[in-house]
């Protein structure tokens, strides 16, 4: 297992050396550059300012040696400044990764928790109105594009009922502390952890349901029927068992990304997180502190495909076997 | 005894309206849209640095509507009779935030230093000043190489900041630790920045204007969703909307709400005008008469009511009527399709399709570009609306890569300072997208615009731009469309919301909550 691990982390390295080179070069390809969106903002500029500023940022230089010069930065854990904030991308990163977790490992306990209850419940009354309502239920939350969904909820909860607040990580100017200041969050991270939440949820339901239809039709679940055993065992001890593997697969897929931030959320919901970072950086050209934000989501990714990767091994021990 | 009564109370009243004004105390919440890269105004000038930026910030001098100057840091100032020489005297008494005096040292700091060195448009009013001296810590002398009497209104705060010399000089600029913790003069000043959240100000307590401000805190909030924005005006969670900040369309809504008040006041400065940039080099946009059909074309006074809300008003020519100088001349262009059929006729143009290339800042802009693209296709120009987005936008029309471009700028107090650079053949260089983006060139406009920067006294002045105006209005080298109104919504208790021509950034110092 150790050389195992050892030697997916010697090539995750180099899978991120190689996404971090590809993404350097995409993020240069597209029209523009930080120097004259800065000058644009600014409402007046000269040649001079703009090579000022592209002197600065070490734009003047040929794209291999910027190249160079970030990528060998990296290695050393060093992911740079961020041209238009003037601060150092890890500390901005860190400022935004406490809200960024709080809000998405919430969507993810809320989605697969409730989906795969929901998806299990669903396949073990198959055909009857729970399953019906269920699936339905999950059809629709699929469907349904995540912003309006944003957008309804702080119409109903926040402008018609008054009964959560719409926008914000905690009450700007209350000054709470201790538990007060706990609670204030919490309510705050009701709409959007929800919001996100619901989207998984739906899909994980779907994907327990189908796995373990497919499941409950082998042949060893119908020997453990014929020797007796009660069909909630069956169900729990053997059918769900089975049936997780694609569920870990996508749960995996979905860790990956908790750091990436959810743009959307974070935009409809002012939630402080690294989506609305990494999204605010891409107009701004702000190359940096994109480039830093995809280095540590791809990084998560591997870290999570890796993590996924020792579970289907404890999940499905025929794996241990083959491999 | 009647009339008595009625002046005793006439007093009374008086008197309480006097004291009602000034009440100190209590917070604002207002919208910073989009959250600002840096508060720093020496070095960050974009919209939302300057409204946090300004109260932190100060100038020598504010402006009234009518762009007069007023005392800011200098509280007073004399011109001498050939316009050549401005000698301010400081204000007494003013402290930076972190207590240290503030003096002349400073103002010679960042006028010949800091901002030659971090501000093009400094840089360029500074084309006009021979020397920067200070006799004493009190008094400082600006001494003009020649009379350019548009000086006095380019010492707004966000053209020439007063910065502190004690932590800046022999530091870099641009990555000074103190850029993020900003130490100003002005009535606030900087306490906590919660990046994607809000920037907290809080009360100078030892401002040099004796009672102000009145307001002891200020929060900026960050709220990156249009609708979300106007969701927290509706739900009291913010109590002014800045003009700009929510999407057009959710304005007659908000301002509908109760307890609302709007207002269009706080722009004279900036004196916001759009046009569409149309590409003199290529043709049909080389054929003035094509440009006129275009000017013709537009339905620009739609515009202003459906698009903007019937803020604003239909620019009449390349001079806002804000703007010092500002004539109402001949030729206009109002809408007339026939008009603009018959000239395109006249040049025999060929129907070759245009392409159009919209402002990214929002769905108003996208409206608009629909709009006029419906206009000019009703005359018989095909159109094809083009997306970037504002990095884009920016390299395209700063190479000249279009056919026509929305743009709109800020005329900044005079038209030397933020209109003929749009038009003269020296400000034709690649790599702006604040200049002559057009191509258009005309020795006798360039002429007219070098003598009436430097003609003294106004009255000179004014002749030579109205002759400017006619001329420019004549060729059409852009299609000139709206002055544009950008209301800012408030709660009504909040008063005297906008005291000064640059609105917000300035006025928070005056502002107080009534009761």
């Amino acid at each position: 297992m150790l050389r195992f691990i050892s030697g997916r982390l010697l090539k995750a390295v180099v899978i991120l050396i190689c996404i971090t080179v590809l993404n350097f070069f995409l993020i240069h390809a597209a029209p523009g550059d930080p120097a004259a969106v800065m000058a644009g903002e600014a409402g007046d500029a000269d040649p001079a300012f703009l090579q000022q500023l592209r002197e600065r940022f070490g734009l003047d230089k040929p794209l291999y040696m910027q190249l160079w010069i970030y990528v060998s930065s990296v290695v050393q854990l060093d992911l740079g400044y961020s041209y238009r904030q003037q601060l150092p991308v890890l500390q901005l990163i860190g400022e935004r990764l406490p809200a960024t977790l709080l809000l998405s490992l919430s969507a993810f306990v809320i989605s697969l928790g409730l989906g795969v209850a929901a998806g299990a419940f669903a396949s073990a009354r198959q055909g009857k109105w729970a399953d019906t309502i269920i699936s339905l239920v999950a059809l629709i939350f699929y469907a349904t594009p995540l912003f309006w969904l944003a957008l309804m909820g702080v119409l109903l909860f926040s402008v018609q009922l008054g009964w959560l607040p719409g926008f914000g990580y905690e009450t700007v100017g209350a000054n709470y502390t201790g538990l007060a200041r706990a609670i204030d969050i919490f309510m705050h991270l009701i709409l959007p952890a929800m919001t996100l939440g619901l989207f998984f949820m739906a899909v994980y339901a779907r994907m327990t349901r189908a796995s373990m239809l497919e499941v409950g039709r082998l042949d060893f679940v119908k020997t453990a029927k014929a020797k007796g055993l009660r069909p909630g065992v069956i169900q729990r001890r053997h059918v769900l068992r089975n049936a997780l593997l694609p569920v870990v697969t996508l749960a995996g897929l979905q860790a990956g990304q908790l750091v990436g931030g959810a743009v959307l959320i974070e935009t409809v919901f002012a939630w402080p997180g690294i989506g609305r970072l990494m999204f605010d950086a891409l107009s701004q050209r702000d190359y940096n502190l994109l480039l830093g934000v995809f280095v540590v989501s791809a990084a998560m990714v591997l870290l999570f495909n890796l993590i996924t990767d020792v579970l289907y091994r404890l999940v499905d021990p025929r794996i241990k076997v083959t491999s | 005894m009647r009339r008595l009564i009625s002046a005793s109370l006439a007093l009374f009243m008086t008197t309480t309206a006097a004291f009602a004004q000034a009440v100190p105390g209590g917070k604002l919440n207002l919208i910073v849209q989009p959250e600002p890269p840096s508060i720093m105004i020496g070095t960050t000038t974009n919209g939302p640095a300057l409204l946090v930026g300004g109260n932190i910030y100060e100038s020598l001098l504010r402006y009234d509507e009518n762009l007069k100057p007023e005392p800011s840091l200098a509280k007073s100032w004399t011109v001498s009779d050939d316009g050549l020489t401005y000698t301010f005297t400081l204000q007494d008494d003013v402290k930076w935030h972190d207590g240290k005096p503030m003096t002349s040292a400073d103002v010679l700091f960042s006028a010949n230093d800091y901002l030659m060195k971090m501000q093009p448009r400094h840089r360029n009013l500074m084309t006009h000043v021979e020397s920067v001296t200070a006799p004493d810590d009190k008094t400082v002398v600006f001494k003009l190489k020649e009379p350019f009497e548009a000086f006095i209104r380019g010492l707004a705060f966000y053209t020439m900041p007063v910065l502190p010399k004690h932590i800046y000089e022999g530091t870099d600029y641009a990555t000074n630790p103190a850029n993020d913790k900003p130490i100003g003069t002005g009535p606030f000043k900087f306490d906590e920045w919660k990046r994607g959240s809000y920037i907290h100000l809080v009360k100078n307590p030892d401002y040099y204007v004796k009672g102000k401000p009145y307001l002891d805190e200020l929060y900026y909030q960050v709220i990156p969703d249009g609708a979300s924005r106007s969701v927290a005006f509706e739900t009291g969670n913010i109590d002014v909307v800045p003009g700009g900040s929510v999407e057009n369309f959710d304005i007659p809504r908000l301002k509908d709400l109760p307890n609302t008040c709007t207002t269009e006041k706080g722009w004279e400065y900036f004196a916001p005008l759009s046009w569409l940039w149309l590409n003199n080099r290529k043709a049909p946009m080389d054929n003035v008469k094509f440009r006129q059909a275009v000017m013709y074309a537009l339905d620009r006074e739609f515009a202003k009511d459906v698009l903007w809300n019937g803020y604003g008003k239909v620019a009449t020519g390349p001079l806002s009527s804000k703007l010092p100088f500002y004539k109402d001349v001949e030729p206009k262009y109002p809408h007339d399709v026939e008009k603009a059929k018959e000239l395109l006729k006249e040049i025999g143009y060929d129907g070759k399709p245009l392409k159009l290339l919209p402002l990214p800042y929002g769905e108003t802009w996208q409206r608009w570009a629909e709009a006029v693209k419906q206009n000019l296709e009703e005359v018989g120009i095909p159109i094809e609306i083009e997306a970037a987005d504002v990095a884009g936008w920016n390299q395209r029309t700063s190479n000249w890569e279009y056919d026509i471009a929305f743009t709109y700028l800020y005329q900044n107090g005079d038209p030397a300072i933020g209109v003929d650079r749009n038009y003269k053949t020296s400000q034709i260089a690649k790599g702006n997208p604040f200049n002559n983006v057009e191509g258009y060139s005309n020795p006798e406009l360039d002429k007219l615009f070098d003598e009436a920067a430097v003609a003294y006294p106004a009255s000179k002045r004014q002749e030579l731009y109205d002759q400017a105006q006619k001329k420019l209005q004549e060729d059409v080298p852009v299609a000139w469309l709206l002055e544009l109104g950008f209301p800012t919504i408030y709660n009504c208790k909040v008063q005297d919301i906008v005291t000064t021509a640059s609105g917000l950034p300035e006025s928070m110092r005056d502002a107080w909550i009534k009761k």
